[in-house]
């Protein structure tokens, strides 16, 4: 494969990137990244990635845009609103990159879907929202071997750690399953400041990025923490837990299976 | 003595386990929370019996739920 001239023009400020360059573009150009959730963090991930020229991007996602997602999901417009959250996506990232070949899964990752879309990609990211579907994102990419970044946030918080499953500390050896439902802070307590989102949606990206180019340090086995009111970054060193219910000495659990969705005890939660 | 909680320097006068740090450092929701210990991370029947010592790293570690609310 070689750019064209136009694709030159468009990806000149990577391409003059002594650790990029022309084969680091095509290497981009050829690579396939999956977004799992069209939500807050996978919004600004979805977006640059698109401007970055990775030419498949995976979009899976079972919503639709709602008025209070726009705050921070900043690839819903307001036009948007009661349209598939996937084709709202697709359709910013298609404008931003047209060459971007965009695959959309209307539907919520589950145990039984989500093996078979995964595999197909070189990294995932996870733009969950809940406890259920991060632990299955973490468990299915064990078993599929796809390295990717997970995230969180909430309120003023934001953390992330990249997972090279098998070889790096995964979500499990630090939490060995979600929290009891009785401790989950109900939605109207919760709350987060919109522009997190894009911070830490952005790092997954850059993770995402530097895996498929093989540059720099990945923050495997490193959880990075960030506090937008301190503006402090921490970065926490994780080793791997010979204990971890998937990845460690004896493991558990064997195949993937559904974690029980833990849900707000409010009867109008608006989440 | 001196412990490292989170990256930071806390005195702390008597020999406290993890659950009595964890209410010492006012942690709301300590099911929220998994604890690593000088690298290591604790199994949460072990917050109540592992006793701390001087210059002990001590991480107390969130569950973050994600893009919407949690
Ligand atoms: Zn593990």
């Amino acid at each position: 494969m070689s750019l064209t001239d136009k694709q030159i023009e468009r990806y000149s400020r990577h391409i003059i990137l002594e650790q990029v360059g022309g084969t680091g573009q095509e290497k981009l150009l050829a690579s396939k990244v999956l977004i799992i959730g069209a939500g807050g963090l996978g919004a600004p991930a979805g977006l640059y990635l698109a401007a970055a020229g990775v030419g498949t991007i995976g979009i899976v996602d079972g919503d639709n845009v709602d008025l209070s997602n726009l705050q921070r999901q900043i690839i819903h417009h307001t036009a948007d609103v009661g349209a598939e959250k996937i084709r709202s996506a697709e359709a910013k990232m298609l404008a931003i990159n047209p060459e971007t070949r965009v695959k959309t899964y209307k539907q919520w990752a589950k145990a039984d879907n989500i093996r078979e879309i995964i595999r197909d990609y070189d990294f995932v990211i996870d733009g969950t929202d809940n406890f259920a579907a991060k632990f299955l994102v973490n468990d299915a990419c064990f078993f599929e071997k796809v390295p990717f970044s997970h995230a969180g946030i909430l309120r003023f918080d934001g953390q992330l750690i990249t997972v090279l499953p098998g070889e790096t500390t995964c979500y499990r050896c630090v939490f060995d399953g979600p929290p009891p439902a009785n401790a989950v802070a109900s939605c109207s307590q919760a709350g987060v400041l919109g522009v997190l989102a894009g911070v830490i949606g952005s790092l997954q990206a850059t993770e995402a990025i530097k895996y498929l180019l093989g540059l720099g340090d990945l923050l495997t086995g490193t959880l990075l923490t960030y506090n937008a009111l301190s503006m402090d970054f921490r970065k926490v060193c994780l080793n791997r837990n010979p204990q971890c219910p998937l990845c460690g000495e004896n493991p558990k659990i064997t195949e993937l299976r559904d974690e029980e969705q833990v849900v707000c005890d409010l009867d109008n939660c608006e989440c | 003595m001196n412990l490292v909680v989170n990256g930071r320097n806390t005195d702390i006068t008597d020999t406290l386990t993890i659950s009595e740090l964890l209410t010492k450092e006012d942690v709301k929701m300590p099911q929220m929370v998994s604890v690593e210990l000088n690298g290591q991370i604790l199994k949460r029947s072990e917050f109540e019996t592992t006793k701390l010592k001087g210059d002990d790293k001590v991480e107390f570690l969130y569950y973050m739920g994600g893009g919407t609310c949690l």
